[in-house]
């Protein structure tokens, strides 16, 4: 049944829509494939360019206050201690930036029509805002409320135990801000925290790959073959990431 | 106006697991067949290739291979005294989109259900005596000896590598004792066990129990299934689950059947072409159309003599809902029939951590593991226990991604220092024991039409009102005993139980195992399709996947979702080309 002779036809209209209905995949087009597993050379998804935007410490999307209120944050959520650097360290404010000014940042995945209200706790993210803006709004409305209370004109001025006491406030939902709620956010801050610690290095956090090498996570490691059967030995090999290992690449370079 | 195209023999709506094997059935049959998948065009080399793909931001937490829920979503609801509002980001379930569909992104655990659970009415109210008031549980109209053969096929295409437990009625040593009978073993042997799963087997069997190694549709060597497609051997990589495999060795619709279905002369994919309804003709019993989008816009209405829903349950049933298919479900009046025996899957853990042993959990596979299905179904006695159901229980190592996988001990804070110090304490000496439990159908659980939320083509979303029921939680929670006892007999330092507790949430990850809404039965009064799959309403239109589902048995859906692909194509091939009309 699957052999024939007849030339391969594939046909590939490449129509970009002027605003009528949203593809499901902005890029793409509708291919018709007919006897053919169809493949370009050069096609290949990279990681998505727009997250890499920014290089180095540069900030796309945080200004200067917002920039100074998420590194004091990381630098509380996972701190510098004995064990190490820790997430401000690692560069997840960098990360955050990043995310921040792209596709994650927009919310462009999310369902995001109204009407809105607020939910039963099990129905979830039920806020109009995009990550973006949550993190404009909330930052703004936690130092303002920081600065009412006089013991610093902004988070990122207060005490560590200050701080590590707004957070745990914020954990708990108590703050009641102007709009945005202290709990989704502190939710999305301590994720994309996380994130920026133990995520690939191309992404700008998890710097010289301490994330991974704190708890000994190997990266992005293709073959565990040799290692399944034994059990309970240490795995001899340095982290990897999807670009290689840091020892591998130039001074001051990402990835 | 939509373009009018060209009639086609057969077609299929979405191109995933169902998709691929209706296709490759079809055209061995002879038909000209068209399948119009939503997504673009996706396959190894170029979308989940070995350089990237062990991208755990991109994939999991960012989403890029699964549904976006821009374009479409659903609302979500307990019950219905609240408002259902839209899930706006992606949680408890990650339904697929593109070429493969969910088959892409999923474990690869493919299992038999029991015997029993396709009679799980007749069989339990037999046994028991009486059923609890508003389960609403049924035999599916089909039995485990007729769906042997169809099981077997997908086991062969995929190479599933398993150890058998019931040759011909002779149980097997090593393998699952409560398995129904095979005709023959697994086409590969299982795959080697890294130290967890290897634990909790001799803490199962010291308690007495059976161990086996979890069914797996990654490969445990490398494997030419009978199309002539060839896999390799999986690496054990810890990036499956969620994750393409840029190594050819987890069975999906591109590594098994699209390299012969795609080269077939009477084969055609359309792909970034969505349908949004299928078009009866006068009388409301013949499908004569679709109607559909493509990428840029443009509607078309595609003709076919047969039309085959494969798009996923979700999808289907909205497709039927919108299509105005078949009689909508009440839940007040317990009428009518779309939408009707909508179920889930519950799970519950417990974290099981070690100070004198390195368990090394980013080696693992999205199938890799060893269970016990001592209190799966009806393989344990129910009575006095309050519930029916059950679940199997063990440790799958699909990996230690540390984003998604940072277990800590009881009492450790979410963040901080000694959060940090904890995690840098257990990551390599923990793991976890899961239970996969079974979800009865249920009077309020359902699926319908949102009255407020549109998709972008203005449509209503689908609308899901569900909740886990006494049934469910009495169940779980017995499971979740049963595990804790096994966590302990592996002698850790310590242990964290993590039951399923309140109400269903859409928001931690959970199972993609949706199932329901458009059942199999032999009564049109409680089901949408016959035991072939065809419905009852329109005998040219099958709906095929999980939606067929009376109630979810407690293994994951696939290996039935395509032993009931490759049941209903054989009547298709064998009864129906011949006099195409109602088959049962
Ligand atoms: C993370 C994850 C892990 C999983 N692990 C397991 C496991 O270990 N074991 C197991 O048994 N199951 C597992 N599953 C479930 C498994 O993936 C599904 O059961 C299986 O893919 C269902 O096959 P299907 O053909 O019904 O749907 P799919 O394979 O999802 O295919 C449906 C296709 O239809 C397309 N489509 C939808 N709507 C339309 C439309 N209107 N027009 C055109 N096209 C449309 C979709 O884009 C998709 O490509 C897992 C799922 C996920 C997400
Ligand atoms: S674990 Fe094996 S089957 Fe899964 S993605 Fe990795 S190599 Fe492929």
């Amino acid at each position: 049944m699957t052999t024939d002779s007849a030339p391969v036809r594939i046909t590939r209209r490449r129509l970009l829509s002027a605003g009528a209905v949203l593809p499901v995949a902005a890029t793409a087009a509708s291919q018709l494939i007919r006897r053919d597993m169809p493949w370009q050379e050069g096609t290949a998804a990279e990681p998505t360019a727009a997250t890499q935007a920014s290089q180095g410490n540069q900030y796309a999307f945080l200004a200067a206050a917002e920039a100074a209120f998420v590194e004091a944050a990381v630098a509380r959520i996972i701190p510098h201690d004995e064990l190490g650097p820790g997430a401000l360290e690692a560069g997840a404010a960098v990360f955050i930036d990043r995310q921040l000014a792209g596709e994650f940042g927009r919310g462009e995945r999310w369902y995001m029509q109204g009407p809105w209200a607020k939910g039963e706790k099990t129905q979830g993210y039920q806020t109009r805002m995009t990550p973006a803006n949550l993190y404009r709004a909330a930052i703004r409305e936690i130092d303002a409320a920081v600065g009412h209370e006089g013991k610093a004109a902004s988070f990122a001025k207060l005490a560590v135990a200050e701080q590590d006491r707004w957070l745990k406030d914020l954990e708990d939902g108590k703050p009641q801000l102007p709009t945005a709620d202290a709990k989704t956010f502190f939710t999305m801050l301590l994720q994309n925290t996380l994130e920026g610690f133990w995520s690939d290095p191309v992404y700008g956090g998890n710097r010289d790959m301490a994330g991974w090498k704190l708890i000994g996570f190997p990266g992005a490691h293709y073959d565990y073959t040799a290692y399944v059967g034994k059990h309970g030995e240490a795995f001899p090999l340095p982290p990897t990431g999807l670009g290689g290992r840091p020892a591998w690449r130039k001074e001051g370079s990402n990835g | 106006m939509a373009e009018r195209l060209p009639p086609v023999d057969a077609l299929l709506v979405g191109f995933g697991w169902t998709g691929a094997i209706l296709g490759q059935e079809l055209t061995d049959a002879g038909l000209n067949v068209l399948a119009l998948e939503r997504g673009a065009w996706r396959d190894t080399p170029t979308d989940f290739a070995p350089t990237f793909a062990q991208d755990e931001l991109r994939y999991y937490f960012r989403h890029e291979l699964f549904e976006r829920l821009s374009h479409e979503t659903l609302t979500v609801r307990n019950n219905i005294g609240q408002t259902a509002l839209p899930m706006r980001q992606l949680g408890s379930f990650l339904p697929g989109s593109n070429v493969g569909g969910a088959g892409v992104h999923w474990n690869g655990q493919t299992w038999r259900f029991l015997p029993s659970d396709f009679v799980a009415h007749s069989h339990n109210l037999q046994r028991y005596g009486k059923l609890q008031q508003d389960m609403t549980i049924q035999d599916w109209g089909v039995s485990y000896d007729e769906l042997e053969p169809h099981y077997d096929r997908f086991e062969y295409i995929c190479g599933i590598s398993g150890q058998a437990g019931n040759l011909r009625g002779a149980i097997q040593a090593g393998g699952n004792p409560f398995e129904g009978p095979r005709a023959r073993p697994y086409p590969n042997p299982p795959m080697a066990m890294s130290y967890p799963p290897t634990l909790f087997a001799e803490a199962a069997r010291s308690l007495g129990y059976k161990p086996f190694p979890q069914p797996s549709a990654n490969m445990s060597q490398a494997y030419t299934n009978p199309l002539g497609v060839q896999l390799g051997p999986c690496t054990y990589c810890g990036f499956c689950e969620k994750f393409g495999c840029g190594n050819y060795s987890k069975a999906t619709a591109q590594t098994t059947i699209l390299p012969v279905l795609m080269r077939k002369p009477n084969f055609t994919l359309r792909t970034e072409s969505e349908v949004l309804k299928i078009n009866l003709d006068s009388t409301g019993k013949r499908a004569v159309s679709v109607t559909y989008v493509d990428a840029a816009g443009r509607e078309y209405e595609q003709p076919a003599d047969l039309i085959v829903l494969t798009a996923y349950i979700l999808h289907n049933v909205r497709l039927l809902l919108l299509s105005g298919i078949g009689k909508p479900y009440d839940p007040v009046a317990g009428t009518g029939v779309v939408g009707r025996n909508y179920a889930y899957q519950i799970t519950s853990s417990v974290n099981v951590f070690y100070d004198d042993k390195l368990l090394n959990p980013f080696i693992g596979a999205g199938a890799h593991g060893m269970l016990i299905d001592e209190f799966n179904g009806d393989n344990f006695d129910h009575s006095g226990l309050g519930f029916i159901g059950g679940g199997f229980i063990g440790i799958v190592q699909t990996g230690g991604r540390p984003i998604e996988m940072h277990a800590t001990p009881e009492g450790t804070p979410k963040w901080g220092s000694a959060f940090k110090k904890a995690i840098a304490r257990n990551y390599l000496r923990s793991t976890s024991v899961v239970t996969h439990g079974a979800v009865m159908s249920h009077r309020g659980n359902y699926l319908d039409l949102d009255p407020t939320y549109r998709d972008v083509y203005g449509r209503p979303l689908l609308r899901m009102t569900f909740d886990f029921t006494d049934n469910e939680h009495k169940m779980s929670d017995y499971l979740t005993d049963k595990a804790t006892d096994l966590a302990k007999a592996m002698k850790p330092r310590e242990i964290k139980v993590n039951k399923r507790q309140g109400s269903w949430d859409v928001v931690p990850y959970q199972t993609t195992h949706n199932t329901g809404g458009a059942v199999m039965g032999t009564d049109p009064s409680t089901s949408v399709v016959n035991r072939y799959l065809q419905s009852w309403d329109v005998s040219n239109l099958f709906v095929l996947g999980s939606g067929a589902f009376p109630q979810n048995p407690g293994y994951n859906p696939t290996g039935t979702v395509a032993a009931l692909a490759y049941w209903a194509a054989d009547a298709i091939r064998t009864r129906y080309l011949k006099a195409p009309g109602p088959l049962a």
